[in-house]
């Protein structure tokens, strides 16, 4: 078994490996390595690897491959610990700015279920707009100054959009454009790519290795990664962008995190989400 | 004179280690490979030195990680004490795509901390 899932995390890189390389070889020639094909290998991969798990379940993360703590995790979703955050997010989303207008004058419908705009590739502003750069243009627009980036405010807020966006199934459109696919395969590369002192990919721990323990966690799968965020942490003792994640995760292995909001994160953002595609939009989320 | 002093005691350090490795008193010999392996397990343990807990069952230790193989048998797996030590030293050589960390390559620990490393491990 475990000889079975490392060759299928070995098989899984090089086709992905090999993707990104015909891409670079072949670009004059023919078009890019599409999307599409990368979200078919990816998406097959963890199926296989975790057989009994249907593909709406990885929108839970750990919890979907984890039975021992499912139970527990199911208690506290009773009574979710994220539930203040989106009771002051709505407050927040309608209160007035000093020139009188809100939110829901910068987003389609209001700002109501659209979470799942996010990410995408902003054509004007040559890059990816997330939803939490998207909810501070939204202030600097109207004459406020931004949020933090990783917690509080911003975190409340996008808890708020994220709930009124439950329900609907991500499905991230990479266009054909070629700054789209770009930061499309940027945000791939980092993700493939050894980093820090301790020499690790995000593709070991949460593809290669998913479902394996490292001490006393359990690895969860890559696949639905970005459903709920932001997400509560009991080890943080509150709220957290999807960012401040990545950045954790990138000190784990000794190497220095990126900004919140820089181009790295935001095209890992863009990169994960659309693998994510097909899974239910569940935010915001509990875990441990 | 700090430099004097310094220089005493590594000249006291080589003797000592000269006189080690001179010794044909076996018990001698043993008692120093014992604290080597003791010290070994140490670092090997440490959550900021070798955390080989992490991903490897070893003897003595608990909440380990299962995304390596458990550490036994190790003399028969590796007759030969360099390979095991190249294997920690740089996993990649022997797998490319491991996940393992270059303990030696990356100066997670040091040489001396390695050499101990290996010690340990070899003795399971
Ligand atoms: C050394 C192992 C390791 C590496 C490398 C690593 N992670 Fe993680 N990651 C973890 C652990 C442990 C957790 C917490 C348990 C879990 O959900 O997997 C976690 C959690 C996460 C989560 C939250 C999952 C959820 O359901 O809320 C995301 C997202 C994530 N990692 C992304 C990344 C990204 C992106 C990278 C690379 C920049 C990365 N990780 C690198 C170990 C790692
Ligand atoms: C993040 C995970 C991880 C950590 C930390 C780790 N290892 Fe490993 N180790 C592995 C994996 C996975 C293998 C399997 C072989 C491979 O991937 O190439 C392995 C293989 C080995 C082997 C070869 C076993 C055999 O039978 O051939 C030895 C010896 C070893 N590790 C020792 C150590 C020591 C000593 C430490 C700590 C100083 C350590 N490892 C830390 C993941 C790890």
């Amino acid at each position: 078994m475990a000889q079975h899932q490392k060759d299928g995390g070995a098989t899984m890189k090089k086709l992905l490996l090999i993707t990104a390389a015909i891409s670079v070889l072949s670009a004059p020639l023919v078009s890019q390595a599409s999307p599409e094909e990368d979200l078919k290998t990816f998406r097959g991969y963890f199926m296989e690897r975790f057989p009994s798990v249907p593909l709406e379940e990885f929108a839970n993360g750990v919890y979907a491959i984890d039975t021992a703590s499912r139970e527990q995790w199911e208690a506290i979703e009773e009574f979710p610990p994220y539930e203040i955050a989106i009771d002051e997010g709505e407050e927040l989303f309608n209160m007035p700015f000093k020139n009188g207008k809100t939110y829901a004058s910068c987003f389609r419908n209001g700002g109501i279920g659209v979470r799942s705009d996010y990410p995408y590739y902003d054509k004007d502003k040559g890059q990816v707009e997330t939803l939490v750069s998207a909810i501070n243009d939204c202030r600097t627009k109207n004459g406020e100054r931004p949020l933090k980036l990783k917690k509080g405010k911003i975190t409340a807020l996008s808890a708020y959009m994220a709930y009124t966006t439950r329900g609907q199934t991500i499905d991230i459109k990479i266009p054909h454009d070629q700054r789209a696919r770009d930061a499309y395969e940027t945000g791939k590369r980092f993700y493939y790519a050894r980093r820090g002192q301790l020499n690790m990919s995000c593709a070991h721990c949460h593809v290669d290795h998913s479902g394996s323990k490292i001490r006393a966690d359990l690895l969860s799968p890559a696949l639905g990664h970005l459903s709920h965020f932001p997400v509560y942490r009991s080890k943080w003792g509150g709220l957290g962008t999807i960012h401040r994640r990545f950045a954790g995760c990138n000190k784990q292995v000794r190497a220095l995190p990126f900004k919140a909001q820089s181009s790295q994160y935001r095209n890992l953002e863009y990169f994960l989400t659309y693998m994510s595609n097909g899974i239910p939009w569940n935010g915001p989320g509990a875990r441990k | 004179m700090r430099k004097t002093a310094r220089n005493t005691l590594a000249a006291t350090g080589a003797l000592i280690i000269a006189m080690g490795s001179l010794s044909f008193t076996p018990n001698l010999a043993s008692a120093a490979g014992a604290s080597a392996i003791e010290e070994g397990k140490k670092i090997a343990f440490h959550r900021k030195k070798g955390n080989c807990l992490a991903c490897h069952k070893i003897a003595g230790g608990s909440l380990e990680g299962n995304i390596g193989p458990a550490l036994v048998n190790m003399k028969a797996r590796y007759p030969d004490k360099a390979k095991l030590r190249v294997q920690i030293f740089d996993a990649t050589v022997s797998n490319p795509n491991t996940i393992m960390p270059p303990f030696g390559k990356h100066k997670i620990i040091s040489k001396s901390e390695l050499d101990k490393v290996v010690e340990f491990i070899h003795s399971l």
